[in-house]
């Protein structure tokens, strides 16, 4: 068994144009840097982003929406990004937007080997729109579907190579998720360690679910919004 | 004189219970933290994976590892929790959170709510919203009574874009506290030197005036 790959050009090498990323984070915490700038080098085209956000302009999914290399952007929320708001109003960008539960969902289901969901979320709503509906004990849910992703890019604190990942704080969000959910999974971690440096008891993500792993360099981790108190 | 965003806030809080695990939106909803009643001890909940909010962090100690939903830099407290997005929501939806506070555009007198989307202006995402108004057993709208052209943002219908239906409670504005009852919207409390009739001029919704309507104290 060997899932450790060099860097991040190797992790996506067999990434072309056209197919479905599923990428983690939300907002800028907790996103694969290292792949986001290896997709952005590639230069690869018509991808489908699933993702909570889509970066800033600047950093980020924005990279890949600067150099119009998505076709489809799947999110919940999309407002740091003026580009984004830009290549939707003018029709350049699909998009299709998703309770951040729903969305969340859909992730874990489809990493648990669960087709569909009933949810409450969005009945009444734009987001009901051709959705098949059931209605059980007099209440009505949408039917919402599992993810199908080609590739799921997540990012962690620590991983080992036998491909187990932990997260830290709330950079956690969707990348468990995600890690589960992609028919190749690929991991970029703070920290690559050898096994049995990971307490089991405490892994996030067992490694079953990863297929390549690397130790990620020079994360700029950004922050959007610097919010302090004075001591 | 109407209540400004921090007394709204500061209203709102009032409403705390002890032991409440409360979700608190962008905007006036955040500022309701720093009005927590004494004695009363709640857990905040971002929806992006934390129990247990604490306050923003000290100069220096910011970690981009660690934001809320807001997408702000805060800190853990003692006795916090960190989990995924999926069981966020999870305790969210399974009736767990027992108060939510968020902003809106636009009330309907039924407890319809819409705040997430201007068409043709406006594009930025539901975020949490939807699933928050579907599951929340609670859930209080802190907002202005009227947009900035003077229309009222409670109405009989909405006119925007629909987020969740029938599922508002209450409504916190900087006229007055009200109510969602059967027969759409009643005045509980009138802001320190708002007049009932101001209030029923600028609602456009279906309004009653509660039989022991006071006015708002803190």
């Amino acid at each position: 068994m060997n899932k450790v790959v060099a860097n991040a050009d190797e992790a996506i090498k067999d990434i072309e144009s056209g197919v479905t990323l599923m990428l983690g984070g939300f907002g800028l915490c907790g996103i694969p840097e290292n792949c986001i700038n290896a997709l952005v080098k590639k230069g690869i085209t018509n991808l489908t982003c699933i993702s909570n956000n889509a970066g800033v302009d600047d950093f980020g999914l924005g990279l890949l929406l600067q150099k119009k290399q998505l076709k489809k952007m799947i999110a919940s929320y999309v407002g740091e990004n003026a580009e984004f708001e830009r290549q939707l109003l003018s029709g350049e960008l699909e998009v299709d937007l998703v309770p951040q539960g729903t969305l969340a969902t859909r992730c874990m289901i489809a990493g648990y080997g669960i087709p569909f969901v009933p949810v409450l979320a969005g009945v009444g709503t734009e987001v009901a729109e051709g959705k098949e509906t059931v209605t059980k004990n007099g209440k009505q849910y949408l039917i919402e579907e599992a993810f199908d992703a080609d590739f799921a890019i997540v990012k962690a604190w620590k991983g080992d190579t036998m491909g187990n990942l932990i997260f830290k704080e709330t950079a956690r969000n969707f990348n468990p998720l995600m890690a589960m959910a992609g028919k190749i999974t690929i991991a970029e971690v703070e920290e690559l360690v050898e096994p049995g440096k990971l307490d089991p008891n405490f892994i996030h993500t067992p490694g079953i679910y990863v297929n390549r792993i690397f130790q990620g360099t020079n994360y700029e981790k950004r922050i959007e919004q610097r919010t302090v108190r004075k001591k | 004189m109407a209540l400004n965003k921090e007394q709204i806030a500061q209203r709102i809080a009032k409403e705390l219970q002890d032991g409440f695990y409360v979700n608190l939106g962008i905007g006036i909803p955040t500022l309701v933290a720093n009005y927590i009643p004494d004695g009363i001890s709640v857990v905040l909940q971002s929806e992006n994976g934390l129990l247990g909010m604490g306050p923003f962090p000290y100069e220096g100690e910011e970690d981009a590892d660690l934001i809320n939903a807001g997408k702000q830099t805060i800190t853990t407290l003692p006795g916090s929790a960190i989990f995924d997005s999926a069981m966020s929501f999870g305790m969210i939806r399974s009736g767990r959170v027992d108060l939510t506070v968020l902003g809106a555009m636009e009330v309907a007198d039924n407890g319809d709510i819409a705040n997430w989307k201007i068409p043709g202006k406006m594009v930025k995402g539901m975020g949490g919203a939807m699933d928050l108004v579907a599951a929340a057993k609670n859930i209080i709208v802190a907002m202005q009574h009227t947009d900035k052209a003077g229309n009222s943002k409670l109405l009989s219908q909405c006119t925007l874009p629909i987020t969740g239906l029938k599922c508002v409670r209450k409504i916190v504005t900087d006229m007055g506290v009200f109510e969602i009852g059967n027969e759409g919207f009643i005045c509980l409390e009138y802001a320190p030197g708002v007049s009932i009739d101001e209030i029923k001029a600028k609602t456009a919704g279906r309004l009653t005036i509660a039989d022991h309507v006071k006015e708002v104290a803190f």
